[in-house]
């Protein structure tokens, strides 16, 4: 039986009638089009498909879209303020923080997260908050860096910090 | 190469915008009217017979399409799978490969049947469904017992497990060095089954039009043309009917140069449909059925005489080819051809290799392909020749290293070293490490009984393939030279296209630096295409072994370059002044010593387009050209690993890394030291953590998800400390070397000498990777008895 | 990958709940943070017909001293107990362990019920609770740790009974819990708990057999006054563990021994 569900991804309200097994990742990408959310495994372990659920970082492979239901999502399409790109996206390309760039949305997506959280963080607590994402191309070494300069920008524009959940609460 | 702005220069990545806002294009975000989707059924056992398989429940499922099995593609596919000829030259058996298994399958996972449906769930639903009727047979899982005569064998018919056999030297070659030798130490050394595990999985999107007879396929590819290739070519096609689309593409890491049966069966499927047909394979697929790498082991000895000088070599590769050839699987075996690594043997080196076939996935290269397992035995041998004689591994290292002055060097395999300065590396990274100061503090801690170990690598590289006299043979005929083309519109604006194809590597940033660097344009005017087998040259060779700048960068250097060739003429004529005497520098065509007579480079880009050109110049500004290199290029470097390794639990905790790396001439400095942080991070991931397992005797595969197989994540990797050197290859115009596989080349070497440098004390001489903390305690438990 | 087609229904209360599990009977899963069960049912290991949600069951998300007791609803996350005032103040070993469940966005979603009726061998809860003589409340009863843990994913739990709660006693003495492991994000490969309670030591192993284990022997030994390295040898006492890809036997009890003494001196 199919059930219903009304979801708000990065401020725009989405209706769809959905299958219970339907994956809340697979919800965003094939029924709601926005593909910049990636699925890289089946166990929850390698992060990509992380986004902002009510403003919290969850990984949308170990969801279902039916518990969406009522919720307000943030993906890395709704990261960006139009044109001008949220500090960590710009810290992801100031700090080469991406090669192959599969991995590159869910790190962001937590990095907010993690930033939200704790906006000074240290390099070991960055590390600590990263563990839930894999990354197989860049070493760790730049996304480390990208989060901390990140970090840098953000607490010197207090004012930028009200976007870092966009769409989250 | 010119002086100039963009070259060598930090240019932020023309890709990143996409890829961080989430509006890259990988595989998956493609769809096509009308797709549907397929799901693979595939061999729970290591070896079985198939004695029957029922499709009836499948068939009826909701939403399936078709349910196909071996003979549904008789008519659709012929031809056995791919494999390089000139490595398995000697004593070979390749067993013959069609994409779906009929009769028998050889590994877990490898395909019986498949279900096409209308979504994703319903293919899956109906894979489940069928029913697959499985004589067990006896796994050949022991690369060792795998050779005895009266083994089982992975195909039952085969004539034996011996997929190649190629002494390279003989042992006479070393008779007289190990007979005069004062020590020889041996050693078997492992080099564990690895899985590339990009972050993107593969995948195939592939639409035949029944009517235009013309099939398109989107796959996560790292050489779209050879794909081209080998699937026209089975499935009659001829190849101007097919074209092939790579988009962005998630890593490769080596597993997506080959064919896979998936690329063959998703194409055939659309042609038998009539739909665009989809499939997208899982991480679990992944694990279990991408190509594998390394799965090897080495029996090594060195002859050395007692003032640290090394003088001959003997090593046996033993490879798991797996149950079938992977296409370029021969060649792993260079690292028998690259054991010698930056030294010298006068004394020669004796070496071998055999592929053995066992019932488990093909290996193929993964990102290093042979040269990190060289790099591995010679630099664990020479840190073994150290212990023996007492000596410092810096000092032994010092003591053979080829010099500057010997360069080129023809080492004794017949490849010659283009050039290099190793101890310069060394010292500089020493330098950069405290070496003096960690041997101190080594001292002091193993006083209070604490195990810290320092780890060298000094390693060197054969990259760029190739040149066509070496890479001809060994492809079956196609040579890996590299092609580009670049096209100027009326209005100056640049398109190249090139055969590499970019799976993280930034070529869109790096190559369009080095053409509007030449060209004298700004980099907005400069496009960079790859990919698509419809676009540019009619062959490109696709990006693997560190081949992108040294090959297709020299090849879209040579192709602009035939575009100012060009534009002299137009401009010679224009200005009226003799062609000789026109000079093209910082985007302007002049006359030689009147700077005021010049034409922009998009003037004579319109003119070019226009009437009165000079007698014999054809309109338009375009050329295309092909780039043999005449040698291969050769980046070394060095690495320094600390380790402190728990008394009580074995656990070896990097301390500290350091990497000096030398790849000559630098297009973008953020972009070569991403490739060495990636690169370390890989090959301490194969040192300490990574290693596919199966169960020895069923041949099940235990490691099949990322729970078990144990990617690192950011918390276990230490801060890196990356510098370089700078040696200019002198085998292309721009000096250029390879940097995609060095980190990988380099590291496991570093890592594994540090921990048996931290062992010592213990009498332990070798641990093999990954050294596990239960695996390292076992050893320290033993050694303390 | 795509799990098995099931039947989908959210539970506002413990009741409705409850009857919805009746109503689908014995083939019915309870969705909480789903971080065990949706990867199982992704490999189509696990095939549950139907799944009751019970996150928008209210009244299941406190943290809450009483008297001499912490009571932590089923419903919160480990995100929760790791940030929670009253946890750290009240037994600050469980804030410490919920801080080391999973990964970041893991916590997020996973939670204290999920943990303890999953009754993983390698959960870190299951130990803490052991070692601490917890309770496990649920709609029907209240089950002693000891009572409950009965094997590798096996409790007393009936079809249609849903955790609730976990009571803990109020410890606030030295405490330390270790968690051996590779990767950061990865289970166990064996932890040692410490926590001083009235006085004495309690000693709590994850991932050394199939249920947690308390080990005794290690707490009579410090009773009696033996310095944690003697009393640590005791830790692997009466331990039969399975190895594992990451560990054999032999090294768990080795490591059991060896974490043991660590958390007993690290403790505070």
């Amino acid at each position: 039986m199919k059930h219903k569900v009304v979801v708000t991804i990065n401020g725009r309200k989405h209706e769809h009638e959905v299958e219970p097994r339907l994956l809340l990742v697979h919800y965003i990408r094939d029924v709601a089009g926005l593909t910049g959310t990636h699925i890289g495994c089946d166990t929850s372990q390698c992060g990509a498909c992380t986004i902002h659920v009510d403003g919290k970082a969850v990984k949308s492979c170990t969801m279902f879209a039916v518990q969406a239901d009522g919720r307000n999502l943030t993906t890395i399409e709704g990261l960006a303020n139009g044109d001008e790109l949220h500090p960590i996206q710009q810290a992801f390309w100031d700090e080469h923080g991406l090669q192959c760039g599969y991995c590159t949305p869910g790190f962001i997506m937590e990095a907010a997260y993690l930033l939200a959280q704790n906006p000074n963080p240290t390099e070991d607590e960055i590390r600590k908050g990263l563990e839930g994402n894999l990354c197989r191309c860049t070493g760790y070494v730049n996304i480390v860096k990208a989060v901390q300069s990140a970090a840098k920008t953000m607490s010197s524009a207090p004012a930028k910090k009200t976007t870092v959940t966009a769409g989250g609460n | 190469m010119a002086v100039t702005q963009l070259v060598g220069a930090k240019i932020h990545r023309r890709e990143d915008p996409r890829l961080i806002t989430g509006h890259g294009h990988y595989l998956d975000d493609f769809t096509r009217q009308g797709t549907v989707y397929a799901s693979f059924v595939r061999s729970p056992f290591a070896h079985a017979r198939v004695k029957s398989i029922d499709v009836t429940d499948a068939s009826k499922a909701p939403g399936v399409v078709g349910v196909y099995t071996a003979r549904d593609f008789k008519g659709q596919l012929t031809g056995t799978h791919p494999t390089t000829p000139a490595f398995t030259a000697a004593k070979k058996y390749v067993p013959e490969r069609f994409p779906i298994a009929e009769k028998e399958v050889c590994y877990q996972g490898e395909i019986v049947a498949v279900v096409v449906a209308g979504s994703r769930a319903q293919a899956a639903d109906g894979a489940n469904l069928i029913q697959v009727d499985y004589e067990e047979l006896p796994a050949v899982m022991d690369l060792e017992k795998a050779l005895k005569p009266g083994s089982a064998k992975v195909h039952v018919d085969g004539p034996d497990n011996i997929g190649w056999d190629i002494p390279y030297t003989g042992p006479e070659v070393t008779d007289a060095a190990f007979k005069e030798a004062d020590v020889v130490v041996k050693e078997r050394i492992l080099q564990n089954r690895l899985a590339p595990v990009p972050m993107e999985p593969r995948g195939v999107l592939a639409e035949y039009e029944s009517f235009d007879k013309k099939l398109t396929i989107w796959l996560s590819s790292q050489s779209p043309h050879f794909i081209r290739l080998f699937v026209s070519g089975s499935m009659g096609l001829k190849e101007n009917q097919v074209r092939v689309i790579s988009p962005d593409v998630g890593g490769g890491f080596g597993s997506k140069i080959s064919p896979y049966p998936e690329d063959y069966l998703v194409p055939a499927l659309s042609r038998m449909t009539e739909r665009p047909v989809k499939w997208i394979e899982t991480r679990t697929e992944s694990i279990q059925n991408a190509t594998h790498g390394r799965g090897q082991f080495y029996d090594v000895e060195v002859a050395a005489k007692k003032d640290g000088t090394v003088t001959a070599m003997r090593v046996t590769q033993f490879l798991d080819i797996g149950a079938y050839h992977g296409t370029f699987a021969g060649f792993q075996a260079c690292a028998c051809l690259m054991a010698g690594g930056a030294y010298k043997w006068k004394g020669g080196i004796t070496a071998r290799t055999i592929g053995i076939l066992t019932n488990r996935v093909p290996t193929d290269p993964y990102r290093g392909a042979g040269r990190p397992e060289a790099t591995h035995l010679v630099e664990r041998m020479i840190d073994l020749v150290a212990l023996e004689l007492k000596m410092d591994p810096v000092d032994v290292r010092k003591k053979n290293f080829v010099q500057p002055e010997d360069f080129p060097f023809t080492q004794n395999f017949g490849l010659v070293i283009d050039s290099g300065d190793y101890e310069k590396s060394l010292d500089k990274a020493l330098q950069l490490a405290g070496y003096s100061d960690l041997r101190k503090k080594q001292a002091d801690l193993r006083k209070q009984g604490r195990y810290l170990g320092i780890g060298l690598s000094t390693w060197i590289e054969i990259c760029g393939f190739g040149p066509s006299a070496a890479t001809a043979p060994a492809t079956g005929g196609i040579a890996l030279v590299e092609s580009a083309q670049v096209r100027v519109t009326p209005t100056g604006a640049v398109m190249v296209y090139t055969g590499t194809h970019s799976h993280g590597q930034g070529h869109e940033t790096t190559f369009s630096q080095l053409v509007a660097d030449q060209l004298g344009v700004p980099m907005e005017s400069v496009d960079l295409r790859h990919g698509d087998t419809a676009e540019g040259t009619a062959f490109g060779y696709g990006t693997y072994g560190s081949r992108s700048l040294a090959v297709g960068g020299v090849a879209v250097s040579k192709a602009v370059g035939k575009v100012i060739d060009k534009g002299k003429k137009i401009a010679a004529h224009l200005l009226e002044a003799a062609e000789e005497d026109i000079v093209f520098e910082h985007g302007s065509f002049h006359v030689k010593g009147s700077p005021d007579k010049a034409k922009a480079f998009g003037e004579v880009a319109f003119a070019s387009y226009g009437t009165g050109l000079p007698e014999g110049v054809e309109q338009g500004l375009e050329a295309t050209a092909y780039f043999d290199p005449p040698n291969l290029v050769w980046p070394f470097g060095a690495h320094v690993a600390v380790v402190e390794i728990d008394a009580e639990t074995g656990n070896a905790k990097l301390e500290k890394y350091v990497a000096v790396d030398d790849c000559g001439n630098i297009i973008n400095p953020m972009i070569v030291d991403g490739q060495i942080h990636g690169g370390v991070v890989q090959a301490i991931a194969q040192a300490l953590y990574e290693e596919v397992v199966y169960d020895e005797a069923s041949g099940q595969l235990k490691t099949g998800t990322l729970t078990d197989y144990m990617i690192p994540s950011a918390g276990e990797i230490p801060q890196l400390i990356v510098d370089k050197t700078i040696t200019p290859s002198p085998t292309n115009d721009l000096g250029v070397k390879g940097i995609g596989e060095a980190g990988t080349i380099a590291a496991s070497a570093a890592v594994i000498n540090a921990i048996c440098d931290a062992l010592s004390p213990l009498g332990i001489k070798h641990v093999d990777m990954p050294a596990s903390p239960d695996k390292i305690w076992h050893m320290m438990k033993e050694a303390r008895k | 990958m795509i799990p098995a087609a099931f039947e989908y229904a959210k539970a506002s209360s413990v009741d409705e709940a409850v009857k919805l599990l009746d109503k689908y009977g014995e083939d019915a899963k309870v969705l909480a943070g789903g971080h065990s069960l949706i990867p199982l049912m992704r490999l189509r290991l696990a095939q549950p017909k139907a799944l009751v949600d019970i996150n928008g069951v209210k009244g299941l998300d406190h943290i809450e001293a009483k008297g001499d007791k912490l009571h932590v609803g089923a419903l919160v996350r480990h995100v929760a107990i790791h940030s929670s005032d009253v946890v750290r103040d009240k037994l600050p070993i469980l804030a410490d362990v919920a801080s080391e469940v999973g990964d970041n966005q893991v916590r997020n979603m996973g939670t204290m019920g999920g943990v303890v009726a999953h009754a993983d061998a390698a959960g870190d809860y299951p130990t803490i609770a052991l070692m601490l003589d917890a309770e496990i409340v649920t709609n029907k009863r209240t089950i002693a740790a000891k009572d409950f843990f009965k094997d590798l994913f096996t409790t007393p739990l009936h079809a249609d009974e849903i955790v609730t709660e976990v009571v803990f006693p109020i410890a606030n003495g030295p405490h330390k819990y270790i968690k051996f492991r590779r990767r950061l994000f990865d289970w166990a490969i064996v932890g040692a708990a410490a926590q001083k309670l009235n006085g004495h030591w309690r000693i709590g192993l994850t991932n050394v057999g199939p249920t947690p284990v308390r080990a005794k022997s290690v707490e009579d030994a410090l009773a009696k006054g033996a310095k944690p390295e003697e009393a640590a040898q005791h830790a692997s006492d009466g331990l039969d563990p399975a190895g594992d890809l990451r560990a054999s036997p032999e090294y768990k009890k080795h490591l059991a021994r060896v974490l043991t003494r660590r958390a007993i001196e690290q403790a505070q």
